[in-house]
This record gives C-alpha cells, structure tokens and sequence, in this order.
C-alpha cells in the first residue's frame, strides 16, 4: 500500500506539474505561449537525456545527436507535398515524394532515434567514464556534421522551414507526460533497477550478475527513442529548424538542466527543465521590463545570457546535488510516514 | 603518394598548430591532476586574454602583454577561489557542468563588452608585426611559428624543472597521484591547488598571445572551438597524466594541420566525420589513452 503510494506520488506529482504548465500555456497570450510550449519540450528533452545519463551515471554529450535525427526526419517528412518539390528538391525521391502526417512523424522520430542510438551504442557502450562521454560528443560531431552537408537527406547548412506547427499546448502536454510516463515506467523495471545498481557500484553490480554493458545499451536505446520522439515535438513547435539548433549550446543547456535539478531522478530531470526554461523565459521578459510584486523590473538588454548563467553556476555551486537533491518527488511531511 | 603531398608548408603549419594545442593540453591537464576537474572554461581565460591584447593594443607591445599575462592569471586565481575551491570533491559532472556555465558566463560578459562600440570583435592591431612571413628552405614560415615552437618547447621544460626539481612540484606530483595520502603527508591543498591554476593561467595567457597573432580578431567564442578539440586530444592521449595528455593535444593538433594541408578545399566538408570516426576508432581500441601504455587508469571511472 505504501509502495504503491509513493509510486503514484512520483509519477503524479511531476505529472501534475507537466499538465499545469500546458494549462497555463493556454490561458495567455500567443506571444507568451511560446515560453510554455518551450518549457514542455525542454522537459520531454531533458528527461530523454536522464533515461541513460541519470539511470547509468555515464555522462553522455551525444543524445542530442538523437534529437537532432528525430527532429530532421520529422520535419524533412511532414513539409507539404505541394512546397517540398521547390524547396527540398535535391532529396532523395523516396523522402522528396512522400509526406506522412503528424504523429507518424512523432514516431518516425522516435524509431530512428532508437535505431540510431542502438546501432552507435553497441560499441561505445563498452566505455567507461571520460572516454565514454568524448566518445559520445564524437557522436554528435558526425551527425551534426553529415546533417549540414548531405542534401540527400535533409535541407544541408540551409534552414528547414514550412514543418506543421502541431505542438502547440496539447501536444507540447501529452509528448511530455508521454516521454515521463515511459521514463517511469523504465526506472522501476527490472532492467532500470539493475542499470541503476550498476550506477551506484559497477563492480558490486557485475558481481551479482549484472551485465553492465547491456544494461547500458538498453537505456542509451531507450533514451535515443525518446530524444528523437522530442526532436520531433521541437520541429512541430518551431516550425523552422537549422542543425545549429540542435548542436553544442542545446547539449550544454539540457545536461545543465539535468544536473541543476539533479542528475540522479526523474522529478530532478523535471524541476531541472522547468526552472530553468522558466528562468530564461522570466529573464527575457524582463529585459523589456517587466512587473515584479510592484517592483519594475527592466534589464539592460544582452543581460539576459549573464544572468542566467551565473544563477546556473550558483546554484550548481550552493546546491551540487541539484534542486531536487537527486530524489524523488515525495508528499509534503505532514502526510510522510516511516 | 602521399609523401609527396607532404610538403614542409605544411609540416610546418601542422607542427604550429600542435605546439599551441600541446600548450593548451598542458594547461587543462595540469589542473586535471590535482583537481580531477576537466575544465571547460579553459577557452575563455584565453579569450580574456585576447581581449586584453586586443583593448591594450595602443599601448607599447612588451605592456600590452604584460597585461594580458597578469588578467588571465588573476581571471585563473579567481575563478579557483570562486568556483573550484567550493565545489572541491563534488562529483566531475557537477564540476564538469559548471565550468559549462562559467564558460557560458565569460562568453556572454564579453559580448556585452564588446558590443559597446556597437561592431562585433576587436582587433589586436600590435601584434601583427610578429606575423611577418620569412622564408626558410622555400616555405613561408611566420615568425610566429618559430616563436610558438620555441615557446611550447621552453615552456615545457621549464615545466618539467619545476614539477621535478621544486619542492612545489614535488607536491603536485604527489597530489596528482593521490591527493588525500599527500594531505595526510603535509602537502597544502590551498597551495598546490592555486599553483597548478596560476600556471595553467601563465600558459592560456602565452596561448592568448600566440593566437592572437595569428587569428587578430577577437570575438566571444575566441578560442572555444579549439578547447573542446583540445579537450578531445586529451582524453584520447590520456588524461591520467601531464605528458600523454600533452602528447594527445599535440596528436590532434598535428593530425588537423596535416589533413587540412593535404585535402583540397572542395573534400574538406567532411573532415570533422573523418577526424572524429577517428577519434572513436582510437577510444574503442585504446580506452586509457593512446600514449598511456603498459598501466590502467589509476583514476577511478568517474563522471
């Protein structure tokens, strides 16, 4: 009974928060909508990442790698028949002919980020540590690198534009209740407890049976389906995408995200995507000016990147084990027993 | 064939290139070792330096210099007060990222700095002189290759004096190879520590000059690309110590030059795949690094 309640406080409760930010998307303007629906990818992203970084303790800079292939065959597929002969004329005939609809392409994302992520990990899952994480940003170098130039399979240096809109609010909630729900479900399973027992002591682990390497490369599959399902909501929402986009400073941001709210839980993956999405959108705002408890608030503008910045190597610098201190979303004391 | 090819052009200019990554490895590596933080920030205590030369460029060459020596050391010290000493013994991802963040920070102070004339970059005009081509065995070889070279080498040993032969550096040896047996045995974390950061200091601030003579517009991600490539040598020639570490930024200093001389212009669109497959292939084959032979890690699976 009592498992069976923290289970649905930590589901529930970032949850919760996901549909209360996609409520609030929809009850402002449409220019501060933007802020919202970026705050709900950032979250599918960032949770994407912790699926491998947070549950094998590897640090990964290659899972933006994933989002950026699940981005670009989303968008590259669902660009109208009518426009595609025009602007994305040197594609393959097979991509150049067909277009395929909105959540196709959400899972056409999702596959191929998988596929992706599977056939990458099946040797660099063998690594440990530092050679494990440059040999991920390996990754992202070459995809970043073959994305830009190969017309034959997405717009090159050139932006990809005309992608349907369809993330708005609904589909900004649903992709990321949809990604934490899957994180869940993988972190209470046999594989995600043997995977995160590997995290906490890689020797005790293989000891007891674990194989370490597997374990890692069901998760890095996992999370590479999940980041190209997230690429794929990021096309929908921007509308326009260029492989700069989805490069270095995404990668720092989200594991910056990831640690800030605390590497080692899904509801740190959360708090960590939200408050800071919310911090940026907030800085923003303010360097336009802005209202706060009566007090104008007005930025000098440019000011924003300082800001958010050193709030970012304070906390980490105050709080090292992140906002949430790593643990699980749990009910407030009065209501907490043992 | 491909010997050939190989003209002295372009081994010099490869060999140029290594030396200041060599430095820059040095640098990283140093603060590695006693700290097992890799630092990301290393970019911008370069960037500020080229900034300095940059704003100080009407001042005489020696001072101009000067300056930009004395603000990346005191950058470096400071940013060991302010960041590394608190965040001493915390996990390498949590340092790892917030060097991120201080990269982040420095870059976007520098572009506001920079921005105040309302043109993006500066030009460090003083220090163009030492880029004068001359002419050795029919290759134009800038003078600022030699002077890198010559650097890099002094540089390197007297490095290897002071870790060898001072009392300082047989302490950061020691914390190198394990810090808390050398605090049981009296060696002074505050004090190693700040000596390793002011000298990787010293060398981004040589780095800062070398640079900037050769690439004299100075803009907020000056020096960022070649960190993280840096970074990469290092980790393949391996991290655990000084030396391989150095040899690895130098490997892929050389290695970048001498494919960048050798590829015609039109093929070189793919030489980050090519460059980084590569950079895999050896991780995969060597994962303690390409130069770290006949020993494992002595630095345990971290970050």
């Amino acid at each position: 009974m009592r498992r069976a309640l923290d289970a649905l406080v930590q589901l529930g409760v970032p949850a919760l928060l996901v549909v209360a930010v996609g409520l609030v998307a929809t009850t402002v303007s449409a220019s501060n909508k933007v802020y919202f629906e970026n705050a709900l990818v950032s979250v599918a992203v960032v949770v994407a990442i912790y699926v491998f970084v947070g549950n094998s303790g590897v640090l990964s800079f290659g899972q933006i790698s994933f989002v950026a292939v699940g981005a670009f065959a989303a968008g590259v597929m669902t660009v109208p028949l009518e426009s595609k002969q025009g602007v994305l004329s040197t594609l393959f005939p097979l991509l150049r002919d067909h277009t395929i609809g909105n959540v196709p392409s959400l899972l056409l994302g999702a596959g191929l980020g998988g596929l992706f992520a599977f056939v990458v990990g099946l040797p660099l899952m063998r690594l440990n540590g530092l050679a494990a994480g440059i040999a991920t940003f390996a990754v992202l170098e070459i995809t970043h690198n073959v994305l830009q130039q190969w017309t034959k399979i997405g717009p090159g240096a050139t932006t990809l534009s005309l992608v349907p809109e369809t993330t708005g609010p609904l589909q900004g909630t649903v992709g990321a209740l949809v990604v934490i729900a899957v994180a869940f479900a993988y972190q209470r399973s046999r594989l995600g407890r043997q995977l995160r027992a590997s995290r906490e002591d890689s020797a005790a682990a293989a000891g007891v049976g674990v194989h370490v390497h597997v374990q890692r490369l069901w998760a890095f599959t996992l999370s590479g389906a999940l980041a190209g399902f997230a690429g794929a909501l990021l096309v929908h929402q921007l509308g326009s995408i260029t492989t700069e986009q989805v490069y270095l400073e995404v990668t720092f941001l989200t594991l910056a995200m990831l640690v800030i709210g605390g590497l080692t839980s899904l509801w740190g993956a959360v708090v960590g995507a939200l408050a800071v999405s919310g911090l940026d959108s907030f800085l923003s705002q303010a360097e336009q000016g802005v209202h706060v408890l009566g007090l104008k608030l007005d930025l000098p503008s440019g000011t924003r990147l300082v800001f958010l910045a050193a709030i970012m190597a304070v906390v980490l610098i105050l709080r090292p084990s992140g906002l949430t201190g790593g643990r699980e979303a749990r009910l407030p004391w009065p209501w907490r027993r043992g | 064939m491909i010997l050939g090819v190989l003209d002295f052009q372009t081994l010099t200019d490869a060999v140029g290139l290594g030396a200041i990554y060599a430095l820059m490895a040095v640098g990283i590596g140093l603060v590695f070792g006693v700290l097992r933080l890799v630092n990301f920030a290393y970019g911008q205590l370069v960037m500020a330096g080229a900034y300095t030369l940059a704003y100080t460029s009407a001042w005489p060459l020696a001072a101009s210099i000067l300056a930009c020596f004395g603000v990346v050391v005191g950058l470096a010290l400071a940013m060991e007060t302010a960041v590394f000493r608190p965040l001493r013994g915390q996990s390498p991802a949590v340092m790892l990222v917030t060097t991120f963040a201080i990269s982040f920070l420095l870059q976007a102070i520098a572009l506001i700095l920079d921005l105040r004339n309302g043109q993006l970059g500066e030009v460090a005009a003083s220090l163009t002189t030492l880029a004068q081509p001359i002419s050795i065995a029919g290759a134009q070889v800038r003078e600022i290759t030699l002077v890198e070279l010559g650097v890099a080498i002094g540089a390197l040993l007297l490095l290897a004096l002071l870790l060898l032969r001072t009392t300082i550096g047989l302490h950061t040896r020691a914390a190198a190879s394990d810090f808390r047996t050398a605090r049981l045995l009296g060696v002074r974390a505050n004090r190693v520590i700040p000596a390793s950061v002011a000298l990787s200091g010293l060398i981004a601030a040589a780095v800062a000059v070398m640079m900037t003579v050769q690439a004299p517009l100075v803009t907020p991600d000056f020096a960022l690309r070649e960190t993280i490539v840096v970074l990469v040598g290092v980790v393949v020639g391996g991290i655990d110590r000084l030396w391989t570490a150095t040899l690895g930024g130098f490997a892929i200093g050389f290695v970048s030059g001498l494919i960048n001389g050798l590829l015609p212009t039109d093929k070189t669109v793919y030489l980050p795949s090519a460059v980084f497959a590569l950079v895999i292939l050896v991780l995969l084959l060597r994962p303690e690094g390409l130069f770290a032979w006949g020993r494992r890690a002595a630095v345990p699976d971290r970050v």
